[in-house]
């Protein structure tokens, strides 16, 4: 597999009020499994912080995670935020976890997140379709992640 | 409505003791006023002896105020109660009526900077709140630790100035990342802060601990934090326990949600502690309904009145010592507990396993063994000794089982 083969690198990172790190002390585990390289930037990460420390590692891929609640919210700002920077614009990012307060898999929130930037929505951390996702942008040499470096 | 000065959190709690009684208390905050306002009242008026809780939404816990506010506009709804961003007056006619003496209700937030939280709680006649310099800043955010203990020094000064004879504040030590740590670390720490509350004004206090993966080792070591509160607290300084049921990953199936309450609950009684956190039916869901918190209010309460302390003190598996051990290391680094805990943890003699931060040294390890029991299988620095023979390496699958011990155990 291409992503496992070249050990792409993924930021790994909270939002700016999830407090919560088991998932991503998980993700970087499991990111690290499937041969990528992580930065793992933990809990509560600012908007400004998330835009700064993607121009410092020229990531391959940005994931996010919440579970707190405020994920959609969150995720919303940081989507907005990192797509007007122009050479973030194309960046892959994509977003996981519990993203509301209601517990519900909810097709509107998804579809807003999509439509502000993110490449894929994992909405109640669907872990399967999030391996589906990088084995398919591994597979695909057209994307950015898929590049050699 | 109560006013500093009235029956504190704590003697209401001691009281309760007294009586005989288990305090239950939810964890419960929602931003829509008609819904918090419920679920103080169905809380109050619940079949238990029962304290409220307002918890804090995430915004104002990282001091966004703003967006907090934002949302209150937009109609966002939040994961808690925003009490630095709705006006004094709401927050006011929120208790109006249903906390007094007989029903004291303390905020839950999980701020690295306080100040504002203990501001608009004190001013809205409320007392009691929980935190501390470590808990609140290690395990769940990017506050540097230097700056969290000058923030929870000059808060602890803020509540006893702001709601003098009647300060509560909870070490919340006794949970760090809700699970995987093993019990003498959690004893540590809840310690630590409560020693910390108390050098900056405090007079009454509760050490707290999580239902962690084997009850006779959380009984031990309930054990262990109040016979070490003895030892370490200033006699004047009013103390009691406070247990939570588990805070990892919660059984999916209701019947497993209440079985893993129940035990919580047993333990809570059988181990002297006074006062007990409920989770619920929907924890593994969502954010639990008021009508969640109650029947888990209910339910905890009936198995506390169904349950006898344990008669004598547990087996000794040497978490008293472990804890002791930690204790000390930090309280002879410096004069200053604040610096004796930043310089501890810069040292490595605290060191939180898998704790992202980076004020944590992040060499520690543990695991769960056959038994059942969570042990360490790397201390790194800290003066202790890990317990456990090599084990093979932490991979995503195996800290998920891990992560997932409890909840299949009583899905089962």
């Amino acid at each position: 597999m291409a992503l496992s083969q070249s050990a792409r690198k993924v930021l790994l990172t909270g939002t700016v009020s999830d407090s919560h790190t088991w998932n991503l002390v998980f993700l970087e585990l499991f990111l690290t499994e499937q041969g990528l390289d992580v930065v793992n930037l933990g809990p509560c990460v600012p908007e400004d912080l998330l835009v700064r420390r993607c121009r410092e590692h020229t990531p391959d891929l940005v994931v996010v995670s919440s579970v707190n609640g405020h994920g959609y919210a969150d995720g919303l700002a940081a989507i907005v935020r990192l797509r007007a920077e122009p050479e973030l614009a194309d960046l892959p990012v994509v977003i996981g976890g519990k993203l509301g307060v209601d517990g519900r898999d909810d097709a509107d929130r998804v579809a807003r997140l999509r439509a502000a930037g993110y490449d894929a929505v994992f909405d109640d951390g669907d872990l399967l379709a999030f391996e589906r996702f990088l084995t398919d942008l591994a597979a695909e040499p057209s994307t950015p992640v898929g590049r050699p470096a | 409505m109560s006013t500093p000065g009235g029956r504190s959190f704590g003697r209401f709690v001691a009281d309760a003791a007294d009586a005989g009684k288990l305090v239950v208390q939810p964890r419960m905050g929602f931003s829509d006023l008609r819904r918090m306002r419920a679920g103080l009242e169905r809380t109050r008026f619940a079949a238990a002896t029962t304290v409220g809780t307002v918890t804090i939404d995430s915004y104002t816990r990282v001091g966004a105020y703003d967006t907090a506010r934002r949302a209150l506009t937009d109609g966002t709804p939040l994961n808690g109660y925003p009490i630095v961003s709705y006006p004094l007056a709401t927050t006011r006619a929120l208790l109006d009526g249903v906390h007094d003496d007989t029903f004291p209700v303390q905020v839950r937030h999980g701020s690295s900077g306080p100040e504002q939280i203990i501001r608009a709680l004190t001013a809205a006649g409320l007392h009691a709140t929980e935190g501390g310099p470590v808990s609140y800043c290690l395990p769940y955010g990017r506050t540097p630790l230097r700056e969290s203990v000058r923030n929870w020094a000059a808060g602890c000064e803020l509540l006893a100035e702001l709601a003098p004879g009647t300060a509560h504040l909870e070490s919340f030590g006794g949970c760090l990342l809700g699970q995987l740590c093993p019990p003498g670390l959690l004893v540590a720490i809840s310690l630590l802060e409560g020693i910390f509350f108390a050098r900056h004004g405090i007079t009454s206090v509760s050490l707290s601990y999580a239902q962690q993966t084997d009850p006779g080792q959380d009984v031990e070591a309930v054990h262990a934090l109040r016979r070490l509160a003895a030892e370490f607290l200033p006699a004047q300084v009013d103390r009691h326990v406070v247990l939570y049921t588990y805070m990892g990953a919660f059984p999916s199936t209701a019947r497993g949600a209440r079985l893993l309450l129940e035990a919580s609950a047993e333990l809570a009684v059988r181990a002297g502690a006074q006062r007990l956190i409920v989770k619920t039916t929907a924890e593994a869901h969502r954010i639990p309904t008021v009508e969640e918190n109650v029947r888990a209010l209910e339910a905890a309460a009936a198995v506390a009145g169904l349950t006898e302390p344990d008669p004598g003190p547990p087996g000794d598996t040497g978490i008293y010592a472990e804890a002791r051990g930690l204790v000390e290391a930090v309280l002879e680094l410096d004069a200053d507990l604040g610096v004796a805990l930043h310089t501890a943890f810069r040292r490595g003699y605290l060191d939180v396993p898998y704790c992202l931060h980076p004020d944590n040294a992040g060499r520690s390890r543990s695991w769960i063994d056959d038994a059942g029991r969570l042990r360490w299988s790397s201390v790194g620095r800290m003066p202790i000794r890990a317990t456990a023979e090599e084990r093979p390496a932490m991979t995503s699958t195996r800290l998920l089982s891990a992560l997932h011990t409890v909840a299949r155990r009583y899905d089962q």
